[in-house]
């Protein structure tokens, strides 16, 4: 079971939250003005990305509030978590930790 | 029978304390500190079952937990447990157990003709089996349960107490042997809090069954002092009779403990049977030891074949030798010592090894002793089919290819089968670890474990096979997992490893798996394992799969491992292959004429051992498995004879029968009287969510599809929510309470995913705006009046103003009711007047008392669920959830009407002029009214067109609600039909499962006379 760091909170059980799919995609504003693919690239499509994913979760069982982390999809190592708003972390460097991490040589800090 | 193969010494048993048992109905006696195994052997039982799929005699092979044939039917009734191994199960007073899989008995066995079948029966035999007739597979099935099965399950309620338990700590130890206390120690010692399991009855592992001298004293002596500093320690607890069953992410680990399973039935006191543990380790020690691995021989599943250990594991731990005379076979140093062993208990021995010379210190000593040893030699024909009465051996050519020379007799009832060492790597694999072959020990190690599951593998379960390397690995291992927790103290990075090297323990003829069957040395090994001397080899016991049949999956094309698994079953019974996996995957590789690693492993999975689902769902069941959300009404509905149905959570009357009423007249009296004077309903479960902030009319003009910003104060509007694909997720009435306050209700059900719906929009999407939404379903309790005289009953209640002009339809009212503070709202969903009064909850069962005190006057009744939906569909008022189903849009529910087009957006706006969406054919919700008035036609019935049955046929659609409606006088259904909004007017029929063909007419769903009263359409109210 994961273990997730709630921005709020600090680490909780995986049970407590509920995943929400990609994170930092804004709904536009203008909507009718958009033809049909741009609006469907909106509402359908997604990365569903081999490695780090920028996703959506929120602490149901806990302050019930929205949350951003990054994910590496292959081995569910959560490498960052953060409040909406906040800009998304630098994926290259994101990946230098994970390797990193995974060579033992440093150690890669939670929020 | 007396205990003819008890030997002297003192062992781990308590011989001043006997124990009665009884085994297939016959009484035996054992000592406290024997396991079933130990007792039944020492009173010269082997024989424990029949195979599973031939029927062969078997008996007791192991002395752990991996034992693949000595399982059992345990005591009976509600308390029998199929599938217990004799090996785990701890003997207790009056213990009964009884062999499964055999009919009528152990000895004499119908199903054994299987055996002369085998070849009917060959690998895969399952799915040429569906191959069959496909009706003939119920048939088979059935034969294949009963002939073939594995235990009966209990039939009873489960009588025991289960418990689960959360535990968090810095170090776990899977493990109690002498790596895992070794490791617990060195932890403990940096002050770190640890907890050392042990699936065994006491801790010690190997070491309960040393004759070695460790740290300079005996095994026994090192094992009592070690475990009397741990005990000294606070920090640091130890958990025998635990198994950790699984390894999760993030080093989150499942431990089943059996707490009072020894003590026998009823005897647990206030202690739980077995307790679940739920492990947050910051780091993992794993020593879990290994299993050793059988050499392959022609009948190598007789009754008396044993692996070596566990031979030498009932002379020294239980002090039962197994028979006076036993042959050892293997191809290593580490069985020697059981020979020693069974030489020092007096029996005869005779060693058979592979190899054509070995000099390692035990060899030495057992041939000091005057032990025979065969070397260059193996085990080629076992005489005795129950029990074995003597083992013919051949010598082994060169190339170990083929058997040469004459049989040689030697005389004894037990082969310890001795083929090296399988680590116990399954917990690190379940952990993604990633394993790696050693071909020195022919074995898989730990490799590399994933950066969320740091873990240390020390001892045995890491390749370490000698006693000392495992306290020191484990000592080492101890102290990195303390260190790297008060560092680090989340699991987000891989430990250091161990620096002590793996003991480079190659030895010579370790990678001898399978005894020749001699069919001609000259043929490849492909077309000498297609012979049928192999068909008596067996890899995996329980599941009786042999050499032979690992080669006819080959031919037949199944050489992916997994592929292999699943063809042959290998692996795949109860012990999950502990014994098997390894000479399966050597076998592939023979044939592939490769190596083991280029086979490759098939995936460990938990649980290690079977966890019972007791244990698994805890106190989670019954009353306890579901929390029930009541009413403060509740009580009340209890009194007045409700029958409860579950909505969500919820336990809401359904109907509330008089007399002796059916369902049908209780609900037909219901409506009728509600239409006729008033009814009364308990709305408390309604969503309610409290809006406000300056935005909260901007927010609620995004959320719902019509116009809210011009909503005057105190009056209440009708809305529908889309998702962003346009379709209807929710519909409620929301009431303006101040300028920028308001009340909104949603479904019974949808209220959570509501509250979340607009929690999400406004954290993630318009943070600037400043709306604050708080659920107030529990808040309020809420009883709903409707009908003709619900406002005289109101005004029997209250001073306030109710008059059409004061109080109109969709509006909303402060008042006393009863005395009480009240929100009154005027709306209605039966299209009746109606008023809905909400008050603080804890007083909702005193407005309900005060409404039926006053309700005499009027006739008042009380309705259930099952009448508000009559009443609603009576006027073609929807249900979300039921009438749509997530691919409806308003447009579809004929509802245009609620769409704003005028508004610049709205959620889900765009969508509904997309291509796909605007087309034509979509299905709409239309009434429908049954040819015969009183055929109610069930709900989810598709409509297809024209008379006659046709099977495939194309669908128009499906009935979403249907009743029998008293006010119609009718049975009315509303359904979802392709362009249904087109064709109202036209014929359907309904073609039900059971060949019924009803007439239907697509109608507007509006199904009692039109009347021109408001509440007709509240929705359009303002
Ligand atoms: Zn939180």
């Amino acid at each position: 079971m994961l273990l997730i760091e709630c921005p709020w909170c600090g680490q909780r059980d995986q049970t407590e939250f509920s995943a929400h799919g990609e994170a930092h995609i804004a709904r536009p504003t203008e909507t009718a003005t958009l033809n049909d693919e741009q609006w469907g690239n909106y509402v359908f499509f997604r990365s569903n990305s081999k490695g780090l994913h920028y996703e959506r979760w929120t602490h149901d069982f806990g302050c019930r509030r929205w949350f951003n982390a990054v994910r590496d999809t292959v081995s569910d190592q959560f490498l960052v978590t953060y409040k909406p708003g906040e800009p998304a972390p630098d994926a290259k460097q994101l990946t230098q930790q994970l390797s990193d991490a995974t060579s033992g040589t440093a150690k890669v800090s939670g929020v | 029978m007396s205990h003819v193969n008890r030997i002297e010494g003192i062992g781990r048993i308590r011989r001043g304390r006997a124990v009665r048992f009884y085994y297939d109905g016959r009484q035996y006696f054992g000592y406290e500190g024997d396991t079933l195994a130990s007792a039944l052997l020492a009173n010269g039982v082997h024989l424990t079952g029949r195979s599973f799929k031939y029927h062969r005699p078997r008996g007791i092979f192991t002395a752990g937990s991996e034992e693949p044939n000595a399982i059992v039917q345990l005591e009976s009734g509600a308390y029998t447990e199929p599938n217990t191994r004799v090996t785990q199960v701890e003997l207790y007073e009056g213990l009964r157990a009884n062999s499964q899989n055999c009919w009528p008995s152990v000895k004499y066995d119908i199903g054994a003709v299987n055996s002369l079948l085998s070849r009917f029966l060959p690998a895969g035999f399952y799915y040429k089996t569906f191959m069959w007739p496909a009706s003939m597979w119920m048939t088979y099935e059935h034969f294949i349960r009963n002939a073939a099965g594995l235990g009966k399950s209990p039939e009873q309620k489960d009588p025991d107490r289960y418990e689960q338990l959360h535990a968090h700590c810095d170090v776990l130890v899977a493990g109690g042997g002498p790596a895992g206390l070794s490791a617990a120690l060195a932890a403990a010692k940096t002050g770190a809090s640890v907890i050392i399991m042990d699936e065994q009855s006491e801790m010690g592992g190997s070491l309960l069954a040393s004759d070695e001298t460790v740290d300079g004293v005996t095994a026994a002596q090192w094992l009592k002092t070690t475990l009397e500093t741990l005990g000294t320690y606070d920090n640091v607890t130890v958990v025998p009779r635990c198994t950790v069953t699984g390894y999760f992410d993030y080093n989150y680990l499942t431990a089943a403990e059996r707490v009072t399973d020894h003590l026998g039935i009823g005897n647990g006191g206030y202690s739980p049977r077995q307790r679940f543990w739920k492990i947050r380790a910051k780091r993992v020690v794993i020593a879990a030891g290994a299993i050793e691995r059988p050499l392959l021989f022609k009948d190598n599943d007789r009754p008396g074949v044993m692996l070596a250990n566990a031979v030498r594991t009932y002379i020294r731990r239980y002090c039962v030798l197994p028979a006076k005379s036993v042959c050892v076979f293997t191809n290593n140093d580490s069985a020697y010592d059981t020979a020693i062993a069974v030489h020092e208990a007096g029996g005869a021995v005779t060693v058979v090894d592979t190899r054509q010379s070995a000099s390692a210190v035990s060899v030495k000593r057992a041939r000091d002793v005057g032990i025979t040893v065969y070397h260059g030699y193996a085990v080629s024909n076992v005489i005795g089919s129950r029990a074995i009465r003597r083992v013919e051996i051949r010598r082994l050519s060169d190339d170990a290819q083929s058997l040469v020379g004459d049989p040689v007799t030697v005389n004894a009832q037990v082969i310890a089968n001795g083929g090296g060492w399988n680590p116990v790597v399954n917990l690190f694999s379940q952990s993604r670890g990633k394993l790696r072959f050693e071909s020195g020990i022919q074995a898989f190690v730990p490799d590399k474990a994933v950066a969320i599951n740091p873990s240390v593998s020390a001892g045995s379960c890491a390749g370490v096979y000698d006693t000392a390397q495992c306290l020191a690995t484990g000592a080492e291992a101890g102290e990195i997992a303390a260190r790297a927790a008060a560092s680090d103290p989340k699991p987000s990075v891989p430990m250091p490893q161990l620096t002590k090297a793996l003991a480079a323990d190659a030895v010579n003829g370790r990678d001898f798996y399978v005894v020749p069957a001699n069919t001609g040395a000259a043929e490849g090994l492909l077309q000498k394992w297609n012979d049928r001397g192999y068909s008596k080899h067996f890899h995996d016991l329980q599941n009786d799969v042999t050499v032979a049949d690992i080669h006819l999956a080959a031919t037949e094309g199944y050489r992916s491992v997994e592929h292999l698994k699943r063809y042959t079953t290998t692996g795949m019974g109860t012990d999950q292959g502990k014994t098997s996996n390894v000479n399966a995957l050597s076998i592939m590789a023979g044939i592939q004429q490769t190596d083991i690693p280029s086979v490759g492993t098939t995936t460990f999975r938990p649980p290690y051992t079977p966890v019972t689902f007791g244990a698994i769902t805890g106190q989670n069941r019954g009353e306890l498995f579901l929390q029930a959300r009541k009413t403060p009404m509740h009580a009340w509905h209890e009194l007045n004879n409700a029958v409860f149905e579950d909505v969500g959570d919820w336990k809401r009357p359904w109907y509330f029968p008089r007399h002796g009423e059916t369902m049908h007249q209780a609900v037909d009296r219901e409506a009728l009287a509600t239409r006729q004077s008033v009814g009364m309903v308990d709305a408390s479960t309604l969503g309610k969510i409290d809006i406000q902030g300056a935005d909260a009319a901007w927010f609620l003009n995004m959320v719902y599809t019509n116009a809210w910003l011009k909503l005057p104060v105190g009056h209440c509007r009708y809305g529908l929510m889309l998702n962003e694909h346009g379709m209807v997720f929710d519909d409620g009435v929301t009431t303006r309470l101040g300028e920028n306050h308001f009340h909104m209700t949603t479904t019974t059900g949808g209220a959570a995913r509501v509250m979340a719906w607009l929690e999400e929009w406004l954290q993630t999407e318009w943070p600037e705006r400043e709306v604050y939404c708080t659920s107030v379903t529990e808040q309020w309790a809420v009883a709903a009046i409707n009908g003709p005289n619900a406002r005289a009953l109101l005004e029997s209640l209250t001073d306030e103003d109710l008059s059409d002009e004061s109080f109109p339809h969709m509006s909303y009212k402060s008042m006393k009711v009863a005395g009480l503070d009240a929100r009154v709202f005027r709306i209605s969903f039966t299209g009746e007047l109606s008023f809905e009064i909400n008050v603080s909850a804890r007083h909702g069962l005193a407005l309900w008392e005060a409404l039926i005190d006053a309700g005499k006057a009027f006739d008042l009744t009380v309705y259930g669920t099952e009448t508000m939906h009559v009443l609603r569909a009576e006027k073609g008022f929807i249900i979300v959830g039921q009438d749509t189903d997530g691919t409806v849009t308003p447009f579809d529910l004929g509802m245009s009407w609620i769409v704003n087009k005028n508004k610049p957006d709205f959620l889900g706006k765009r969508s509904l002029s997309r291509t796909h969406t605007a087309a034509s054919g979509r299905r709409q919700l239309v009434g429908l009214l049954t040819d015969d008035p009183d055929t109610v036609l069930p709900e989810g019935a598709h409509l297809v067109e024209g008379h006659v049955r046709r099977v495939p046929a194309v669908t128009q659609g499906h009935v979403t609600s249907s009743y029998m409606s008293p006010n119609a006088k009718r049975s009315i259904a509303m359904g979802l039909v392709t362009n249904g909004l087109d064709r109202l007017g036209e014929s359907l029929t309904a073609q039900l499962m059971d060949g019924q063909m009803i007439g239907v007419t697509l109608v507007k769903p509006d199904f009692l006379s039109i009347d021109k009263s408001p509440e007709t359409k509240p929705e359009k109210g303002q």
